[in-house]
């Protein structure tokens, strides 16, 4: 499936991908970060159950420094 | 010494107390380090964020600016700089509390032009109203108009702040009457955000009554960070303690000797 995220297609060899399983792949496992899923707030707490569908855009936002 | 003689007395903003009046932001600096220096040399406990996409792609390991500022030793102040909208910024406020565990407090911006990063009021006032609503506490970035200041009160903002000068102009105190008139008609903290570019700047707004200063750039740009977050620390103590003391009275064509007038040797 494929999937937009921060504005970059990517594919996934996968039939189901749950957010938790997509964190590892892209490697962020560890890090603070938030996500949006066409926009709407995924909750960190629902990470394991729900699940990705062909054609989403994500964005993963995190703090950076700013005044 | 009695409250209005010590210089450490309390600060609340939303139900929370804070020694320091200096409230700074962690961008601009030349690395993660040099901020936590001169953020811990300013005293300042509330420090803004930024949210911003995360890079995918980058190694794990590589430290953050949440390694280096832990947020249980900071209050964090998510902001929503460079939004243009109120659905924008919102949208952005959200995201930043699902990112900080239900965090609450945040710096509502909505800027009106990119040139002159000033605010789009219309657009903050929507935004602070959808933003108290849905249980924010919002300190809000304005311009220095006393009518848009008190509205944004009036819809439940726990702090206004409004601008001393441009955003990173370091222009100082532009208008301190308008200052002044915000700080007498609201009731909740006003904090100058924006615009001071050295001490005296920062002084000037506490001795006006502002309950506070928030800066960045008038550090991080200056030649020595960590210096100049000592100067602010101090001048801010200074400026707050000055307020409180209460200036004698400006006479401009009456001089008053210092020294006693008898006894003079003749």
């Amino acid at each position: 499936m494929k999937i937009s995220i921060n504005g970059k297609m990517q594919s996934f060899d996968k039939e189901v991908l749950t957010f938790e399983t997509l964190i590892k792949e892209i490697n962020l496992e560890g890090r603070r970060f938030a996500i949006e899923r066409n926009g709407e707030i995924i909750p960190k707490s629902q990470f394991n159950k729900y699940t990705l569908n062909d054609g989403d855009k994500l964005e993963i936002i995190g703090a950076v420094g700013g005044g | 010494m009695d409250k209005n003689e010590n210089q450490s007395e309390l600060f609340d903003i939303a139900g929370q107390t804070f020694n320091s009046r200096l409230l700074v932001g962690t961008g601009k600096y030349k690395d993660f380090k040099e901020t936590k220096s001169a953020i811990d040399e300013s005293g300042a406990e509330i420090v803004t964020v930024a949210i911003r996409r995360v890079n995918i792609g980058q190694d794990k390991n590589q430290p953050s600016l949440i390694d280096y500022l832990p947020p249980k030793d900071y209050t964090y102040l998510p902001n929503t700089a460079g939004c243009y909208t109120a659905d924008d910024s919102v949208r952005t406020l959200r995201l930043a509390r699902e990112l900080l565990d239900g965090h609450k407090l945040v710096k509502l911006e909505v800027l009106g032009d990119s040139e002159t990063l000033y605010p789009n009021v219309v657009e903050t006032l929507n935004a602070a109203k959808i933003l108290v609503k849905d249980g924010f506490d919002v300190m809000v970035y304005t311009s220095d108009d006393p009518i848009m200041a008190k509205q944004l009160e009036d819809v439940g903002c726990c702090a206004i702040m409004p601008l001393a000068s441009l955003i990173g102009s370091g222009m100082g105190i532009l208008n301190p009457w308008n200052l002044e008139i915000i700080i007498d008609r609201l009731s909740v903290p006003v904090i100058v955000d924006a615009g001071v570019g050295t001490a005296s700047d920062a002084s000037i707004a506490m001795e006006l009554g502002c309950d506070g200063v928030l800066m960045n750039t008038a550090i991080a740009a200056a030649k020595n960070p960590i210096l100049m977050a000592r100067a602010m620390k101090k001048s801010i103590e200074a400026g707050r303690e000055a307020f409180l003391a209460g200036r004698m009275s400006k006479k401009l064509y009456q001089a008053s000797p210092s020294s006693p007038t008898k006894g003079i040797i003749e």
